[in-house]
């Protein structure tokens, strides 16, 4: 009976599903590719045992078959009853997908299975991989998209927009320093869906970010290069062997608020005809409730999908050894079945203290398309972080140089103590971009969204971007404009690096990745996602300085700790763990007119006082014009030396261990307009 | 399918034409486990291979199972284009060297 899906066994598959409704289930058959099956075996009822559906075929070719269900049961959709006999539904558990093997390749519009489950082999020779389990303190999170990472022709990779094509971009990911992938969505996902064609310039319109779900089981076959061969397990999990082997951390970003059926408009593909009153949460009068804003929400606490989620999320961390997991829409996991949120929501326990998931991170993009918004307080159970949205927010107006957000900023360089008073620095993810919004060139080139492209009149995509063109909106030849940008972005990078929590970055706003504006990009199949890695030469001093400041996170405990800082020095140094500093040491000006804000690190606090590093300098200055600062003495035996200062106009900015330039006069440091600096004290 | 078993001193060559799949790697296991127990070096010829699905690189990492148990190795003669990616991207070309003829795979170390 157990576990569900379909199992080899010794000469043949048993296969297991259930249904709390359906009155009669069929299994049937197809040999892959063909347009009909070659059996349709109905289950009988004394293979029933309870609601669960199971029997062993034998003599089956595991590699060419393909199966699906044939449910039966009533018709009611007021009561959430939408069984449909002549639908063939996949498998919640098919561990692969067929039906989309290639990205993008036209399908049969007739087949009347268009997205077949299969069987994989699960014998995947890890030899000693194992999870990492880095300290996630220790984590820099990059964020990509599986395709655009190495579709563009200037990637240079020979399996182009795929697992493989990431595995051939190992070495640069080990230059650029991060130690953490979190994959976009890599569930098996139909890229056809609600596409059409721009209705003024004729492009193709795909669904190329994947958030909607077919399967919570399958790796996307169209992000293998070795997909048309059905190969895709063993592509990703060998790309996964890879990143640990260089000590990269694997994340996925995991769709479990919707799926690609829609409302009740839309396809039954499993879910929908299996069991839809379980699966989905539904209106009394059965129709859809849509916090996802895409059509669906899924049941997460109705007991039956919960043990779908957790069995998930355990096959994931077991059979593919993820080491953590982003939850896109997260607030949706904490509603009960009619919606409403819980103040214990089962799901997030559950996962909380799953004893497979121990070691897996969880990460929750704490809010919904409902108006639920949770930072600061997600049903963590000592276990979740977020999202920082907070932290995005006020970074983007600091850096525009908004009035009244210095407070804002020390908290969250602090990790936020504030949000997460009791759950330590490291509940929070700190971002300014993701694949949500602008990346972070366009942050500073645009003050506005321009989505025309995608074909919606504008009216997609969030209008509070918090963003600043920096004095001409697009592209310019103004060289003073263009070095502005340049040092925005660097300075928004320094202090995602030198914040306390858990950063993270959006790929390519290492090398100024820009989507022209468009800050909803979900649609496109083409540059507009696709990393451009000749920006790697336009901009290598972005470049460099993105390295460095990654290098000099990981090279500096005192900006990981664990723990909320404490503000207080019992080892008597003569300075707390954290003090703060505006122009004149010890003074922060938290008015609403100020714009300088800087704090001080103690070297023999480092991780809470568990190690010990340099002292640490950061101020930043977001006025149109220079400051003098004066910087704190430090204890006798040391000085002040620039790692940093993102107000340099021409040459270096940043400085390598060892050639760091002395500070001779530190009551007079000038820090220019909308600069950072970065100072170790040793 | 079909496997044309040769032995060169103490090498076993196998050479393999056709398909490796879920249909005919069970044959291809048959023909080729119990002849490789005394030897060190297996050679396999897939220069008369056409494809080989994830049934078939499966037989192959057993082939090469029985040989690291007692320190021996697999080398892989004829590899297509096509196939040698597909073993890239899935893994397990790192468990075989490749040479391309059977003379250098004999006389390899």
């Amino acid at each position: 009976m157990l576990p569900f899906g379909a199992t080899m066994v010794p000469n043949g598959v048993n296969f297991s599903v259930y249904s709390s409704a359906s009155t009669s289930c069929a299994l049937v058959l197809f040999e892959r590719g063909e347009d009909e099956p070659f059996a349709e075996i109905p289950f009988p009822e004394e293979f029933r045992i309870g609601n669960v559906y199971c029997m062993i075929v034998f003599d089956l070719d595991f590699e060419r078959l393909e199966y699906g269900y044939r449910m039966d049961g009533p018709y009611d959709s007021a009561n959430g009853y939408r069984f449909d006999k002549t639908k063939i539904l996949s498998d919640p558990y098919a561990k692969a997908i067929g039906g989309r093997d290639t990205w993008m390749a036209p399908p049969n519009w007739d087949n009347i299975y268009p997205f077949r489950s299969r069987l994989v082999f699960e014998d995947f020779d890890w030899e000693e991989d194992r999870p990492l389990q880095i300290p996630i303190e220790d984590l820099i999170i990059y964020e990509m998209h599986v395709r655009s990472f190495t579709m563009h022709p200037s990637s240079g990779a020979k399996y182009k927009g795929t697992f493989a094509g990431i595995r051939e971009k190992i070495p640069y990911l080990k230059e650029l320093g991060v130690n953490c992938v979190e994959l976009m969505p890599i569930y098996e996902f139909d890229e056809w869906e609600h596409s059409k064609l721009h209705p003024d310039t004729g492009e193709q319109l795909v669904n190329y970010w994947g958030y909607s779900t077919l399967n919570f089981f399958s790796p996307k076959a169209g992000y293998a290069a070795s997909g048309k061969f059905g190969m895709q397990v063993d592509e990703l999990k060998t790309l996964i062997k890879h990143l640990h082997e260089h000590d990269i951390e694997v994340f996925l970003d995991v769709v479990f608020n919707h799926t690609a059926e829609g409302d009740h408009r839309g396809p039954t593909i499993s879910f929908k005809g299996i069991d839809n009153k379980t699966y989905y949460m539904l209106t009394p009068e059965g129709y859809y409730f849509n916090f996802s804003g895409t059509g669906n929400t899924l049941n997460c606490n109705n007991p039956v999908v919960r043990n779908m989620v957790l069995d998930c999320l355990r096959y994931w961390a077991a059979e593919y050894h993820i080491d953590g997991f982003r939850f896109d829409l997260a607030a949706i996991l904490g509603r009960a079945p009619d919606g409403s949120p819980l103040n214990n929501p089962p799901l997030l326990e559950s996962l909380a203290f799953d004893p497979v998931l121990a070691n897996c991170k969880l990460i929750a993009e704490a809010w919904d398309a409902g108006g639920l918004y949770q930072v600061g307080n997600f049903p963590a159970y000592g276990r979740w972080a977020e999202w920082n949205g907070k932290y995005r927010d006020h970074l983007r107006k600091y850096l525009k140089g908004e009035p009244g957000l210095v407070g804002d900023l020390a908290q969250a360089i602090q990790g936020s103590p504030w949000l997460y008073p009791t759950r330590g620095t490291t509940a929070g993810v700190n971002f300014i971009t993701c694949h949500d919004g602008f990346t972070l060139y366009d942050l500073f080139a645009y003050n506005q969204k321009h989505n025309d492209a995608n074909g919606e009149n504008g009216n997609d995509g969030g209008n509070d971007n918090e963003s600043w063109n920096c004095g001409c909106e697009g592209e310019t030849d103004d060289a003073a404009i263009n070095a502005l940008r340049q040092r925005q972005i660097k300075n928004a990078l320094t202090l995602i690096l030198v914040s306390q929590g858990v950063p993270m970055i959006y790929m390519g706003d290492e090398m100024g990745r820009t989507q022209h504006g468009n800050n909803n990009t979900y649609c496109h199949d083409n540059e507009l996602n696709w990393l451009n890695w000749d920006l790697l030469e336009k901009n290598a001093g972005l470049f460099a300085y993105a390295k460095h400041m990654i290098a000099f996170r990981k090279a500096h405990p005192a900006l990981r700790n664990r723990d909320h800082f404490t503000y207080t020095d019992p080892q008597q140094t003569g300075y707390a763990d954290i003090t703060f500093h505006g122009v004149k040491p010890f003074e922060c000006d938290y008015s609403s007119g100020s714009r300088v804000f800087a704090w001080m690190l103690n070297g023999n606090y480092a991780k809470n006082g568990t190690t010990t590093d340099d002292y640490i300098y950061i101020a930043t200055n977001m006025y149109h014009e220079g400051v003098t600062l004066e910087l704190p003495v430090l204890p006798q035996g040391r000085s002040w030396y620039v790692s940093a200062n993102t107000g340099i106009g021409s040459g270096e900015c940043c400085f390598a261990t060892g050639t760091e330039p002395l500070v001779t006069n530190i009551q007079q440091f000038m820090l220019g307009p909308y600069s950072a600096i970065v100072l170790l004290g040793r | 399918m079909k496997v044309t078993i040769t032995q060169v001193n103490t090498n076993i060559i196998a050479a393999v034409q056709g398909s490796i799949d879920s249909k005919t790697a069970p044959d291809l296991q048959q023909a080729i486990l119990p002849v490789i127990s005394d030897t060190h070096k297996v050679i396999l010829d897939l220069t008369e291979v056409t494809f080989v699905s994830s049934a078939g690189l499966r037989v192959l990492l057993m082939v090469y199972r029985q040989l690291k148990a007692k320190d021996g190795k697999v080398v892989l003669v004829g590899v297509s284009e096509e196939i040698k990616d597909v073993m890239f991207m899935t893994g397990f070309i790192a468990f075989f060297d490749i040479c391309p003829s059977v003379e250098e795979a004999l006389s390899s170390n």
